[in-house]
């Protein structure tokens, strides 16, 4: 259907299939634990489609259909490793322990970022695409140079395959040998743009060119990711140098909820990605193999919603911040027009608070 | 006090050596900079005495050298980078202001972005196209970074240093045709803060401001203009952004009049910023109107009449002609 050669060990229906290099090795309560997280970041992401559209965001990036590829790498990753995202990557966020809340405050115009990133060892997004490729390769080369066993991983989508900066970073993740797992998450659509646009050949296929393998995986399969990327992260943390991953899936909703896609893709195509969810297969998985109770699979949608509701509430908390913070962080050392900005904002009465 | 008398080259070598001594996180990446010590060897035995970890040989990717750059500096490195030409930095101009410049404010002040990045500027060398440019207003112009020039051995072996030591981005501009000009180098003491402008020669008449390799000329210029009777202050600017707005000032309201000197062309330039502030602030001590004596708003020109486009001796000294004579 997809690609002979792809990674797959679940699938749709929920059915195990093997494959010849690489084989589950999770058990039962751990595959439960990728299907808690996969349900609560679907919950809390339309939650954030929701606050878009009552007016309380300025804009929501949607992962639907997208959860395995993040969750499943994102509970492979190792607490010490170290992640370069988009503004997609709420599943990453999510398991690398970013709050929620903080997730949406981009989202909610309050802050160009949201979280300390060495806290939760998760880079703030990069919005222009492709810039973050070449920043997780650097930081792979510094991890070289410390000697340390660590992995630096990176994010972007099928449209930002066609960015410089992209095929630069493969570039020199070859040429150093970085310690640096690619995951390029094609789910077929850059807004408009579709895949057969941006290659003529199977992403993953470039990685061979660039002199490092590269691997596709069924992006709706949580199983085929968590153990790829499992993989690709250990053989890079013990010097084996970069992998390129494809994850090949499908964008259920939106781009943002500033796009339109009935405008450009049929309801045909979105239909025959639904019954390839990646959420059902994994249920369908515990419900037939552990004999998981339906009071199990409640108990994650009552969690989920509160996880929800308390996002909806603390998301309402968010005021706009005091104008002076414009100036904060700018520099790290004194700099003489910030602090003219910061005097002229006094001097006109300009203070916080919401209006 | 120990004194070396050296090339502007070699001091940026040494200044690099020291602060690489200094500092086992720093590090140098660029093109064609460890065996073959640069393409005008300002990091000339680096790699032999460093090695391949801590001068790092780029492929040839501009972007990719500003942008692995700032992943070094996320794990606590810092990078020194050097872009071979002036006219080769725009790939890189994406990672510079995208990244470079906001990751601290994206942060929230999490981030040191620590690195410089070090760019031959200026023409003056009869080179063929994309090796003369003057591109510093591009970066002066973005929050986040700083930018700041040398012209001469002593402040190239100091503000190299200085910069590195520094922890927000600096582009660190290189007057490339003053490469090869030896100066006396000061080992022991540095001398002003990165960003202070310096007065290089005081004179009551016209304030003359430059930077880089104009400096230089600037000076030449003076010395024409004393036979002649006219006394100029000829103040180096060093910081080009931010710049010393009190050093200026306390120039232009003693001589009331000003002349700024750049290679650069003048719309949207440092000059024209440097002349709006000091018209604001002296306003009424000023006899004439600032003026800039700067490149034509034109491409740099093939360099057999690169000299019909830089300012010379006689373009600065028709603007300062130009200003004394103001009104009469």
């Amino acid at each position: 259907m997809i690609d002979e050669e792809l990674v797959q060990l679940l699938t749709p229906e929920g059915e195990r299939v093997a494959h010849p290099e690489y084989e589950s090795t999770l058990s039962g309560d751990e595959i439960f634990g990728l299907y808690r997280d996969m349900a609560i970041i679907r919950r809390l992401c339309n939650e954030s489609t929701s606050l878009q559209r009552q007016g309380q965001l300025a804009l929501w990036a949607p992962i639907q259909g997208q959860e395995a590829c993040q969750i499943g790498p994102g509970r492979a990753l190792d607490p010490m490793d170290f992640t370069f995202p988009t503004y997609r990557e709420h599943g990453i966020a999510w398991c690398r322990g970013v709050e929620p809340k903080e997730m949406l405050r981009i989202f909610r115009a309050v802050s160009n970022g949201g979280w300390d990133p060495y806290k939760y060892r998760h880079s703030v997004p990069a919005i222009v695409l492709g810039n973050q490729t070449l920043n997780a390769v650097g930081y792979a080369m510094g991890i070289q140079r410390d000697g340390a066993e660590e992995a630096a991983m990176t994010f972007f989508g099928d449209g930002a395959s066609s960015q410089g900066d992209v095929l630069e970073s493969f570039v020199w993740a070859a040429s150093f040998n970085a310690p640096v797992v690619f995951l390029c998450q094609n789910n077929q659509w850059g807004i408009s743009t579709p895949m057969s646009v941006q290659s003529k050949i199977p992403l993953y296929h470039r990685a061979h060119g660039f002199g490092f393998p590269g691997i596709r995986v069924d992006g709706n399969d949580v199983l085929a990711m968590y153990e790829v990327t499992k993989r690709a992260l250990d053989n890079a943390r013990v010097g084996g140098g970069p992998t390129l991953i494809e994850a090949y899936t499908y964008r259920l909703g939106a781009h943002t909820t500033s796009d339109d896609p009935t405008r450009y893709r049929v309801d045909a195509e979105v239909e025959v990605w639904r019954h390839r969810d990646p959420i059902e297969r994994v249920k369908s998985l515990l419900v037939h193999e552990y004999k998981m109770k339906q009071s199990k699979f409640d108990e994650v949608a009552e969690e989920a919603e509160k996880l929800a509701l308390q996002l909806r509430e603390d998301v309402l908390a968010m005021d706009r911040p005091d104008p002076i913070t414009m100036f904060d962080d700018v520099y790290a050392e004194f700099h003489p027009l910030i602090e003219e900005g910061r005097q002229e904002m006094v001097d006109l009465g300009v203070t916080g608070g919401a209006h | 006090m120990a004194t070396k008398t050296m090339t502007m080259a070699k001091a940026l070598n040494e200044g690099l050596r020291r602060a690489m001594d200094e500092n086992k996180k720093v590090l140098l990446i660029g093109e064609d900079i460890g065996k073959l010590g640069g393409v005008f060897r300002i990091t000339d035995g680096l790699q032999k005495d460093f090695g391949e970890d801590r001068v790092i040989d780029a492929p040839l990717a501009e972007s990719a050298i500003v942008g692995t750059s700032v992943g070094l500096a996320i794990r606590g490195y810092r990078p020194v980078v050097e872009m071979q030409f002036d006219g080769f930095v725009y790939p890189a101009f994406d990672q510079i202001v995208s990244q470079v410049a906001k990751l601290r404010k994206r942060s929230g002040g999490h981030y040191t972005m620590g690195m410089v990045i070090r760019l031959p500027f200026q023409g003056g060398i009869g080179a063929i196209e994309h090796h003369s440019e003057s591109p510093e207003g591009y970066f002066a112009a973005t929050a986040g970074l700083r930018v700041v020039s040398c012209s001469t051995p002593n402040d190239a072996y100091w503000m190299i240093q200085q910069s590195i030591k520094h922890d927000d981005p600096v582009i660190f501009c290189e007057p490339k045709s003053r490469y090869w000009e030896k100066g006396e180098v000061d080992l022991d003491n540095p001398p002003e803060h990165l960003f202070d402008a310096i007065v290089r020669r005081e004179g009551t008449d016209v304030t003359v401001i430059a930077y880089g390799a104009t400096v230089k000329t600037a000076l030449r210029a003076a010395d024409t203009a004393a036979v002649e009777g006219t006394s100029i202050e000829v103040i180096d600017l060093r910081g080009l952004s931010p710049f010393d707005t009190a050093t200026l000032e306390a120039s232009v309201k003693k001589t009331g009049r000003v002349v700024f000197v750049q290679e650069a062309p003048l719309t949207a330039s440092i000059g024209s910023d440097v002349i709006r502030q000091i018209t604001e602030k002296c306003f009424y001590s000023l006899e004439a109107p600032g003026l800039v004596v700067g490149g034509y708003h034109v491409p740099y020109p093939p360099t057999r009449i690169e000299e019909d486009y830089r300012p010379t001796v006689d373009r600065i000294l028709d603007g300062v002609d130009r200003v004394i004579g103001f009104g009469s």
